[in-house]
């Protein structure tokens, strides 16, 4: 194909897709309104009502420290103490009760054991029925306690500490909430690319249009080029977007390297459009492409890529299963950027992981592509 | 009106596994001609249409189409035919004008020849008006001639027409044909499958298939003379009965 036929051909095709997606609703409903669901959905769970959480306290000694230490609680813009309790039970009434989200319990003779034996114990109970919550709740309490002892010790230059013990009530296991946004970066990566561009190029097969392509002088290579291309850009712009408002809404940032976490997400795009192109070369209508893709692709990577449930403790066939899915590496990879900070040294192997499974996905889709047109 | 033929067929043959799909087929068609291609479904007709546009390989046998072999050269060929399949293909949720646009885009027409092209071709068709309406709000009949106009939107010397009649009524089939034959007295050749076998009599030659072989060539008055039969219904059913399906 002559290049400047070329040029005007994929020109004339990428405009055609950009028509394709922003004249219905639907799509443009999935594509830019998840995001942002998805993103506002854990913002709430996540984010609001850990400020001004309203707490209770169960004061037995309300000496100078005990006092003070509540002060500091209630004054911080993460908890409201509204409540004084004076009685154990009422510790449980005030969690069955509802609205109270974490009870700060002190014990009798509080200053008096940390001057005596320069240890004193403090309980936290947090309601663990909403785990997310519970553990950011805990989180917080004990950061102020920490800062607390730390002045305190300033003032009276004594080796004392506080012992705090933590006991998540309802449910002891808990998972870390910024799990989350890593998590939806995955999911939505994977909705739009992989679901998306299958269906897309299913249509113009369903629709018997794909033919009249094929006969065309644009060789295949560029008619699913110019079918994916559009999406690449679209989900370019899904991972600005949600990097932006999982740090405006939600509060958490990227503590490594914005680059090394696009270019990451930049590479898992091209695994899904692959992924998306390998399902369009099986499925003949539109609706078996997105099932497929939503049962096929979707729900395993939902299930057994650490994000929901965690990999360790599933049975061994399942956790075998689980490293072959590509989103289990990316939702690594973004985890390790995003909320440990880790650069690109603590990452490579996973980075290498997800490479090699993109490079191979794409070579065997294009093929598949190709032989099928080739009949 | 006799030069070169457009299409050369020798012997040209496709296989799928052990089903012989196109059975060593020969024939010339010539410029000017609008040459029918008849058979019952699975006879074989698009089997052999599609490898005369480039897009599958024969497995044997040898093809020259506007002076291009099939299997070396089959990007020219593709870039020198038109094509309308049997399925409708104009994309719905685009404009007849974004539609003209987009298949004159990929066959590499600038964007000057493009607009001239479709101010001519939507005067023809008498949809001026109704240049920037989705595809979607227009009638199946209009469609369907738009679908053609937009398949020789480059010029093409040769257009291949994939059974384009396909669930059109009667009036619009035969408005359609005249639109055809039009195109054919300009001098451009016109390869066309069909079911209908009324459609077969504005054929100027024909060819009819059954199970993959050729089993009766030449214009509706020699094969009707030839057979003695009274229209191409009662041809084609006798070559269906004869060869024992």
């Amino acid at each position: 194909m002559p290049t400047k036929l070329a040029r005007v051909a994929f020109g004339a095709f990428i405009q055609k897709e950009w028509k394709h997606i922003f004249r219905d609703r639907k799509t443009i409903l999935i594509l830019f309104g998840m995001p942002l669901v998805q993103i506002l959905i854990f913002g709430f769970a996540l984010s609001n009502e850990v400020k001004h959480a309203r707490i209770a306290v169960f004061d037995q000694s309300n000496d100078s420290f005990s006092r003070e230490l509540v002060k500091r609680l209630d004054a911080s813009r993460h908890f409201d103490v509204v409540s004084r309790l004076d009685h154990p039970t009422a510790v449980q009434d005030a969690f069955k009760a509802g609205n109270i989200r974490l009870v700060v319990v002190i014990p009798a003779g509080f200053e008096n054991a940390l001057r005596a034996f320069h240890q004193a114990p403090l309980q936290l109970l947090a309601d663990g029925s909403d785990p997310n919550l519970g553990t950011t709740v805990v989180h917080y309490a004990s950061a102020i306690v920490g800062a607390s002892q730390e002045e305190l010790l300033e003032h009276h230059s004594l080796p004392y500490g506080f012992e705090t013990e933590l006991r998540m009530m309802f449910n002891p296991q808990l998972e870390a909430a910024y799990n989350f946004v890593p998590g939806v970066m995955a999911m939505i990566l994977l909705l739009i690319c992989a679901m998306m561009t299958s269906v897309a190029i299913v249509r113009e097969k369903e629709h018997g249009n794909m033919e009249v392509l094929l006969v065309s002088p644009v060789k295949p290579l560029w008619i699913i080029l110019a079918k994916t291309i559009p999406y690449l850009v679209l989900s370019t712009a899904n991972i600005c977007s949600i990097l932006l408002l999982s740090y405006f809404v939600l509060d958490v940032p990227v503590k490594g390297s914005v680059p090394l976490l696009i270019g990451g997400s930049l590479i898992f795009t091209v695994t899904a459009l692959s992924l998306g192109m390998f399902v369009s070369s099986i499925a003949h209508t539109q609706t078996v492409a997105m099932f497929g893709t939503l049962v096929g692709l979707f729900l395993p990577s939902l299930m057994f890529s650490d994000f929901m449930f965690p990999v360790d403790n599933m049975p061994e066939p399942l956790r075998i299963l689980s490293y072959a899915l590509p989103s289990r590496w990316y939702f690594y990879i973004v985890k390790s950027v995003m909320i440990k900070g880790l650069g690109l040294e603590g990452i490579w192997k996973e980075l290498l992981i997800l490479s090699g499974m993109t490079l191979v996905l794409l070579f065997v889709s294009i093929r598949k592509f190709d032989n099928r047109l080739a009949l | 009106m006799k030069g070169n033929p457009v299409i050369r067929a020798n012997d040209l043959t496709r296989r799928f596994g052990n089903f012989v799909a196109v059975d060593r087929i020969s024939f010339e068609v010539h410029p000017g001609e609008l040459f029918g291609f008849l058979g019952a479904n699975g006879a074989g007709k698009t089997t052999a249409m599609r490898m005369l546009s480039g897009l599958i390989r024969p497995t044997s046998g040898t093809a020259i189409v506007l002076g291009y072999d099939v299997y070396r050269q089959s990007e020219a060929i593709k870039r020198s035919i038109g094509y309308m399949s049997q399925r409708f293909s104009l994309y719905e949720d685009l404009t007849i004008m974004e539609n003209i646009r987009f298949y004159g885009g990929i066959y590499g027409l600038n964007a000057h020849l493009l607009s001239q092209r479709a101010d001519e071709m939507l005067t023809q068709l008498d949809l001026k008006h109704q240049r920037d309406q989705l595809v979607r709000s227009l009638p199946t009949g209009w469609r369907q001639k738009l679908a053609f106009a937009v398949a020789i939107l480059h010029r093409p010397r040769l257009v291949f027409l994939d059974e384009p009649t396909g669930g059109v009524d009667p009036i619009v089939r035969r408005e359609f044909w005249e639109w055809i034959l039009d195109y054919v007295a300009q001098g451009n050749t016109v390869f066309a499958t069909t079911h209908y076998m009324d459609e077969a009599e504005y054929c100027s030659r024909l060819s009819v298939m059954v199970n993959g072989r050729i089993a009766a060539i030449g214009s509706p008055l020699e094969l009707r003379g030839h057979f003695g039969v009274h229209d191409m219904e009662e041809l084609f059913l006798n070559l269906a009965a004869s060869t024992g399906t």
